[in-house]
């Protein structure tokens, strides 16, 4: 710790740091625009700028700009004094002399950092009176909005789109003041992580296009704290509801897990919950409404006979533990394929495993050699994705270190590491999305990634491995270096996910645990499930109570009642299965959106989504966290627990603490709830801000009473303006908001430290104990395959195969056809060119998709992406062969043409050109 | 032995001297002495001894900067020399002569600074617009290649060292060497942070040395004819000679070799040929756009580095630009802000925004529109756009002649405002 | 193995990269092999592809973006960055106007102006028969023999309106652009 010296003032700060975040971690308000918290610092806008004395009897002192001066133990420093202050006011008035000015039509009003720090930077009389530049913006597609206009030219997007992110499609171009942010032609920006722009932007340059449509001041938005249901992360979020309408969605600091940053799938595939598909009211078979009474009484007499339950990766622990105690343990069965069921076993296995750790998404970007097996994880997890890419920069900060350049000096640390990556082995199957970044990549079929893994581990456990003949040339290089990579390594990680299959699973776990063993340390290893509450619904099944088996005791008929809770079979088994099975059971099915498996059900049944109730899940760590009510929503929907109406459903809390006592390994799920101490003189925590407006005229069209505002007995938070906000309990804490900072920057204050952690610790809590010593897997065997048939593999794409953000109408202008990709040879030599249609296998009712030339495929593989079910324009994955002959036919695909075509795919090897 | 050792080969009549004819004219002695055993730590002593400031515009010393430069004796540790030769500086055309009008002196005064780094490669940064200069320095990099000069183990030292010629596109900021680092990679021109120096992280993040071509062109001098005759050419503290220009309305404008300690009016009076009949010396500038206005009453100061900076002003290039009584000060200052603010990179706020707001100032003033308040503005802004305040060096060069500028002319900006149009018009 | 980064990722590009000409390859080529990355060489490309066309067009930019495997965007940042890119279509002939501070004092702004009229345009603009581009340079580096201009890749220097009105129709030294 150094201590230095502001206006007068000692604090203790870390000399690691530069001098405008320490300020910031004081809590001083300096303010900044080029600087931001993730991105360090490079020195552009000029506007933190403070007076540095060379010692105390220093009373000239030198201007410096805070954010690239490094703290020096014993400084001393000024933000008040005269010169810094004017100077501060001068830049100010520079950025401000091009802007609109048209805050009152502008999305970013009320939660602009530039309104703030206009306001903290005294300018308030505007001097500029000549003629402004102007700008064209660009149509960026679906999720974000250019206005260009009103750019103060900070480069924080570039920074963040392209050096952060690795995105390539947004740059700076032009110079002096016509310097301009944009594409090289107009078109949807192809990162992943665009959305961010939306929070990275200090001003309204790039705004959030479905909340545009659908605009509300921040202030005039009903918040809580929630986590994201796009994938097994488990990113915070803060969604934002009005009218009972959910309006947008921003990232919720949580540092060890999004940090600043979500992806696009989460920032804008909530927006389901408002969508045509939403399952509004209960029917019965025939497609009449039912009365809620109906259903209760439905619901209540089911268990008269014996029932099967089928839960859901996507349904919460509540309503998943809710179901096993309606239909009894016994009877509750797994939501997932039977396949992703076995892949949940090894990760649950895992999670248990002492020879291993789970890191957390900061802990990841500290890895400095990383295995990537079989895994998309920009389409599957990307927030992970975006993290790795901060852990191949550790190599450009260990030579920054090297040659004393701090690592916040944010461009010169890139100016020296120029390209210089750690290592990043990515074993996969086709090109993926972080290939550009990848210091080794083996891309080879199954069988060769089952054999590189088993070579890995054998050298990593000491022994020589044997290598088959094809494979002996690039497999041998790829697992020597990284092999290497892996050894020298301070922080190795290895990641694999369910998507990869339960074999490759057991592989990265064998590898894992062979470092473990060589190093002998705990390995980090990250197995990523699919969905959001993958691992929960996982930890509640038992192992045996597979999908088939339960689709099985139904189609045999030995049970004839069925209760399915958010889940379309259709996405989980052979279609044939789900028919015979469902045809033949008198079905409730609860969902939060129709699904095919409705077509069947004596009784669909609308269930609240993620905003509209209070509940937990558990993420790709093991790590349970708690959800709040965002609003009142679709008022038929009730939770999955209420409408089964199990004892402790009425109350959240009860049916936390029910789960949490019943369910093994969830005993710590009750520290999920908010420390009842946390909250100011027992007041509740109020979702709406203290400027929230229109509470008494908003629902006048309907009556022109002002109606009570509605209770929430269930919840610390209140649906309301009147409480306390919190200052105690970071759980609770939905919209960062302090005196001066009413944009997202105000999160420093809440922060014990800039990045660090919130000042009252973070929620969620970890579940599983890793108290199992265990072995490793038996080697894996081959893949069968006739000879002259492809290799079939799914791939993942974040817009589309996921089954909730697909409903969502910002998604669904992203999303693609099925189709089926061969590399360029392979296409030659059956024939096919892009567009051409290509049947699986040859039988009259086989199934056919488009090509698509991908450079990267494996030869003899043929990648399949089956489509969005959202479109109605998907294919069953488990109808698909594992492996086929194709052949060129004419007639039409399997499922129709969705009209999107092939043109909103975003990957690293489309071929355009002809043979 | 030789007074004018930047360009006693040079005749502007004739083309370049060939490789055969400028080492029959003595050329490359100062690669032969390294030939003949000095060491590089030998070469940077002499340099540092010698007093060599840069000539690019800052004067730093030379020896000093070579010497950040991380010892190692890890030769697989690449390291880069660069040439600075985006001659841009408004009034200036100093680098112009010497890459025309000899070539060689410049290959050779590269082999001598890159053998003291130990740097295996060099790129010159020459000025796009520059094509004489470029057909020069090509065909004097292929003969010296051709002749072993350039190449593996040059000269027998074991020393390889080859030269890239690159030119540039057209930028100003280009001459701000971290800019010209970044352009040189192919990247935009923004200039780059201060630490780290391109010293220790430069050109692909490699140890790198950015010199100035007149620097350069200094150091087979020094080689061989030695640090005491480099001394003894030049006075008042700085060595060696210098080229000086002038150009305006002088009966003979042009740019000559000099030593350093010459008076301004030697130059301007002597060599200039004086003012043309019926304009009488208002102003000048002492070297390039980017320094503070000086007046007739500084005619008898030495030309130096000191004898010109405690007069609030820099020698920089050395290049004057003369003001005269005919010419419009206002007018003058308006275009130099012109040409600062398109040259802005746009990468820090000062210069980016506020530059362009004193241009249009200078626009207003010039069509009648200017009011007292935006000579206020313009005020604000030398000290807003001031050393310090930037990122790099281009706007505080701005406020140079401007600042100097409003108070030496504040009737003419006043007659502007009040006159409601350019009073030389 | 490092991968490249393909000048687009998505498939719903609009325009399409142009196919490079054997001499623009061969000379981009030759420039690869000075530099250690291919970024480096971007400017090059350009300034090749110029030569060759006359401008830079967009579907060259595609073209050069794919050749050297860098994202167009950042070749974009590149090639509007510096001054004497040009990314619309030039005249046959490019006149480099220099109007800074030395020819401005020695009068280019009259001899601006008669060139205007000759040509009929102004900075910026391409004469009618698409002969003549009209820019403005910073300064030449010529001061002492200012006002000058550069046309092609020859200076005209000591300018005067008389010595405007000898010298059209300008020539491009060497019949280069």
């Amino acid at each position: 710790m150094a201590k230095i010296t502001v206006d007068g003032v000692v604090y203790e700060v870390d000399p690691a740091n530069n001098l405008l975040q320490e300020c910031l971690s004081q809590g001083l308000d300096l303010p900044y625009f080029c600087w931001h918290p993730s991105l360090g610092s490079v020195g552009a806008c000029r506007q933190c700028a403070v007076i540095q004395y060379r010692d105390a009897e220093d009373t000239q002192g030198t201007l410096v700009m805070s954010c690239m001066t490094p703290v020096t133990d014993g400084g001393i420093y000024s933000l008040a004094a005269e010169q810094a202050s004017d100077f501060r006011a001068d830049v100010i008035e520079s950025l401000m002399t091009s802007h609109p000015h048209d805050c009152p039509v502008c999305e970013e009003g009320g939660e602009c950092h530039l309104q703030d720090m206009t306001q903290m930077s005294g300018h308030n009389y505007r001097r500029f009176d000549k003629q402004k530049v102007t700008h064209r913006n660009q149509n960026l597609g679906p999720f974000i909005n250019h206005e260009m206009n009103r750019c103060i030219t900070c480069y924080r997007c570039v920074r963040f789109y392209d050096d952060y992110a690795g995105g390539t499609d947004l740059s700076a171009q032009a110079s002096h003041h016509h310097t301009y942010f944009g594409r090289f032609e107009e078109g949807t920006l192809e990162s992943e992580f665009s959305g961010n722009l939306v929070e990275v932007c200090p001003t309204g340059v790039f705004t959030d296009k479905p909340f545009s449509a659908q605009y509300t001041r921040k202030w005039d938005l009903q918040t809580a704290p929630s986590i994201c249901n796009g994938c097994s992360v488990g990113c915070n979020i803060t969604p934002g509801e009005r009218y009972g309408t959910l309006r947008r969605v921003v990232n919720r600091y949580h540092n060890e897990i999004n940090g600043y940053f979500l992806c696009d799938r989460g920032r804008f595939g909530a927006h389901y919950v408002n969508s045509e598909s939403r399952l509004r009211s209960a029917r019965d078979a025939s497609g009449m409404s039912v009365s809620t009474t109906a259903i209760e009484e439905r619901i209540s007499e089911f268990t008269s006979e014996a029932v099967i339950g089928i839960g859901s990766p996507r349904a919460s622990n509540e309503a998943n533990f809710a179901l096993r105690s309606f239909v009894g343990a016994e009877n509750y069965f797994s939501g997932h394929s039977d396949a992703e069921h076995e892949a949940l076993q090894v990760l649950i296995e895992c999670l248990r495993d002492a020879a291993f750790h789970s890191p957390s998404v900061r802990q990841i970007e500290q890895a400095d050699a990383i295995l990537v097996l079989g895994e998309d994880v920009t389409n599957t997890a990307p927030r992970i994705a975006l993290a790795l890419r901060q852990s191949v920069r550790n190599e450009a900060k260990a030579l920054a270190e090297t040659s004393r350049i701090p690592n916040w000096q944010d461009a010169a640390v890139r100016e020296l590491a120029q390209e210089s990556l750690s290592p990043l082995a990515v074993f996969a199957c086709g090109s993926t999305r972080l290939d550009d970044i990848a210091t080794t990549k083996l891309n080879a079929d199954q069988q060769t990634l089952i054999e590189a893994s088993n070579a890995l581990s054998e050298r990593l456990a000491g022994r020589s491995p044997a290598y088959s003949q094809q494979t002996l040339g690039t497999t041998m290089q790829s697992v020597e270096a990284t092999y290497t990579a892996l050894m020298s390594a301070k922080k190795p990680l290895v990641i694999c996910g369910t998507g990869a299959g339960a074999a490759l699973m057991r592989c990265a776990a064998n590898i894992a645990r062979a470092l473990s063993v060589s190093r002998s340390e705990v390995c980090d290893l990250v197995l990523l499930p699919k969905e959001d509450n993958s691992v929960g619904h996982a930890l509640l099944t038992s192992k045996e109570n597979t999908l088939s088996r339960a689709l099985g005791r139904l189609a045999n008929g030995e049970v004839k009642r069925a209760i399915v809770i958010e889940n379309d079979l259709f996405e989980r088994a052979p279609t044939a299965l789900v028919k015979n099975a469902l045809a033949a059971a008198e079905l409730l099915v609860i969902d939060q959106i129709e699904t095919p498996t409705q077509r069947y059900a004596a009784l669909s049944i609308p269930s609240a989504t993620f905003n509209e109730c209070e509940v937990t899940k558990v993420n790709y760590e093991g790590r349970a966290q708690l959800s709040f009510q965002v609003g009142e929503g679709c008022d038929a929907a009730k939770p999955i627990e209420r409408w089964l109406n199990v004892e402790g459903s009425a109350h959240s809390n009860s049916m936390i603490a029910r789960c949490a006592a019943e369910a093994s390994d969830f005993e710590s799920l009750i520290d999920c709830l908010p420390d009842p101490l946390g909250r100011i003189a027992g007041l509740k925590v109020p979702r709406q801000s203290h400027r929230y407006s229109g509470r008494t005229a908003m629902h006048a069209d309907r009556n022109v009473h002002e109606g009570k505002q509605p209770v929430d007995d269930n919840s610390v938070m209140s649906f309301s303006m009147e409480g306390m906000l919190t200052q105690k309990d970071s759980s609770v804490l939905a919209s960062a908001w302090a005196p001066r900072w009413n944009s997202n920057q105000a999160i420093s204050k809440f922060q014990a430290e800039i990045n660090g952690e919130l000042k009252q610790g973070h929620p969620g809590v970890h579940l599983i104990k890793r108290s199992l010593n265990g072995q490793a897997y038996e080697a894996e065997n081959s893949v069968n395959k006739n000879l002259g048939d492809f290799e079939i593999r799914l791939v993942s794409h974040i817009f589309g195969s996921d089954t909730l953000s697909s409903h969502s109408p910002a998604i669904q202008k992203r999303l693609c056809d099925a189709y089926l990709a061969l590399n360029k040879e392979d296409a030659l030599e059956l024939g096919l060119a892009n567009g051409d249609f290509v049947s699986l296998g040859g039988a009259e009712d086989s199934i056919i998709l488009p090509l698509i030339v991908r450079t990267q495929t494996p030869s003899g593989v043929a990648l399949v992406y089956t489509g969005s079910s959202a479109l109605g324009a998907s294919i069953n994955p488990h109808d698909l062969p594992e492996s086929a002959s194709l052949a060129r036919v004419e007639s039409e695909p399997s499922v129709h043409p969705t009209g999107l075509g092939l043109s909103n795919l975003v990957v690293n090897d489309a071929y355009s050109g002809a043979h | 032995m030789t007074d004018r050792p930047l360009t006693k080969n040079i005749d502007l009549s004739r083309g370049a001297l060939s490789l055969k004819e400028y080492v029959a004219a003595g050329g490359y002695a100062g690669a032969r002495a390294i030939a003949n055993g000095l060491e590089p730590s030998d070469v940077l002593e002499r340099v540092k001894n010698s007093g060599l400031k840069g000539r690019g515009g800052a004067g730093f010393p030379t020896g000093l900067k070579w010497s950040f430069v991380p010892k190692s004796d890890d030769v697989s540790i690449q390291r880069y020399l660069v040439v600075n030769a985006d001659e841009m500086e408004p009034g200036t055309f100093k680098d112009r002569m010497l890459m025309e009008g000899d070539p060689h002196l410049l290959i050779e005064g590269m082999i001598i600074a890159a053998y003291t780094i130990q740097a295996t490669r060099a790129f010159i940064f020459l000025r796009g617009e520059y094509f004489d200069a470029e057909r020069s320095i090509a065909k004097a990099i292929a003969e010296a290649r051709d002749s072993g000069y350039l190449g593996r183990d040059i000269f027998g030292t074991g020393f390889d060292f080859d030269i890239v010629l690159h030119t540039s596109a057209g930028r100003y900021i280009c001459g701000e060497e971290t800019a010209l680092l970044n352009a040189l990679e192919g990247k935009r021109a923004n200039p780059r942070a201060k630490p780290p120096f391109p010293q220790v992280s430069g050109l692909w993040g490699k140890p790198t040395i950015v010199n100035n071509v007149e620097t350069l062109c200094n150091l087979p001098g020094i080689l061989a004819y030695g640090v005491e005759w480099y001394q003894s050419l030049g006075s008042g503290g700085d060595f060696g000679t210098k080229l000086f220009g002038v150009s305006g309305r002088v009966n003979t404008p042009g740019c000559w070799e000099l030593p350093f300690g010459v008076s301004i009016r030697e130059v301007i009076e002597g060599y200039g040929g004086g003012m043309q009949e019926g304009y009488a010396l208002k102003a000048f500038l002492p070297g390039g756009g980017s320094t503070d206005f000086l007046t007739p009453e500084h005619l008898d100061t030495p030309l130096t580095y000191t004898a010109i900076g405690e007069l609030g002003s820099r020698l920089a290039t050395g290049t004057m630009i003369l003001l005269d009584d005919k010419t419009c000060p206002v007018g003058m200052i308006g275009n130099l802000m012109k040409f600062f603010a398109h040259e802005s990179c746009g990468f820090c706020t000062p210069c980016r925004d506020g530059l362009p707001w004193v241009d249009t100032i200078f626009r207003d003033l010039e069509s009648g529109k200017g009011s007292f308040k935006d000579i206020d503005v313009l005020k604000d802004h030398v000290g807003y756009l001031g050393p310090g305040r930037t990122f790099c060096a281009l706007a505080p060069g701005a406020t140079a002649p401007l600042g100097s500028g409003l108070r030496l002319f504040a009737d003419e900006f006043a007659a502007h405002v009040s006159g409601a149009k350019c009073p030389y018009h | 193995m490092q991968q490249h980064v393909i000048a687009s990722s998505s498939t719903n590009a609009r325009l399409r990269a142009r196919d490079l000409t054997a001499e623009e390859i061969a000379e981009i080529e030759h420039e690869l092999t000075l530099y250690p990355t291919k970024q480096a060489v971007g400017l090059e490309a350009l300034k090749i592809v110029q030569r060759h066309q006359g401008w830079v067009s967009d579907e060259s930019m595609l073209a050069i973006a794919d050749y050297l495997s860098v994202p167009v965007s950042e070749l974009e940042g590149v090639a509007t960055f510096f001054n004497l890119i040009f990314r619309r279509p030039v005249g046959d002939k490019v006149i480099l106007f220099c109007d800074s501070v030395s020819c401005w004092i020695m009068g280019c702004d009259k001899v601006k102006k008669r060139l205007s009229e000759h040509l009929g345009i102004d900075y910026g603009e391409t004469s009618a028969g698409g002969e003549y581009t009209l820019i403005p340079v910073p300064c030449l580096g010529d001061c002492d023999k200012a006002p000058v201009m550069m046309v092609g890749e020859k200076m005209h220097r000591n300018l005067s309106c008389e010595s405007i009105d000898s010298l059209l129709p300008l020539s491009n030294a060497e019949g280069s652009k």
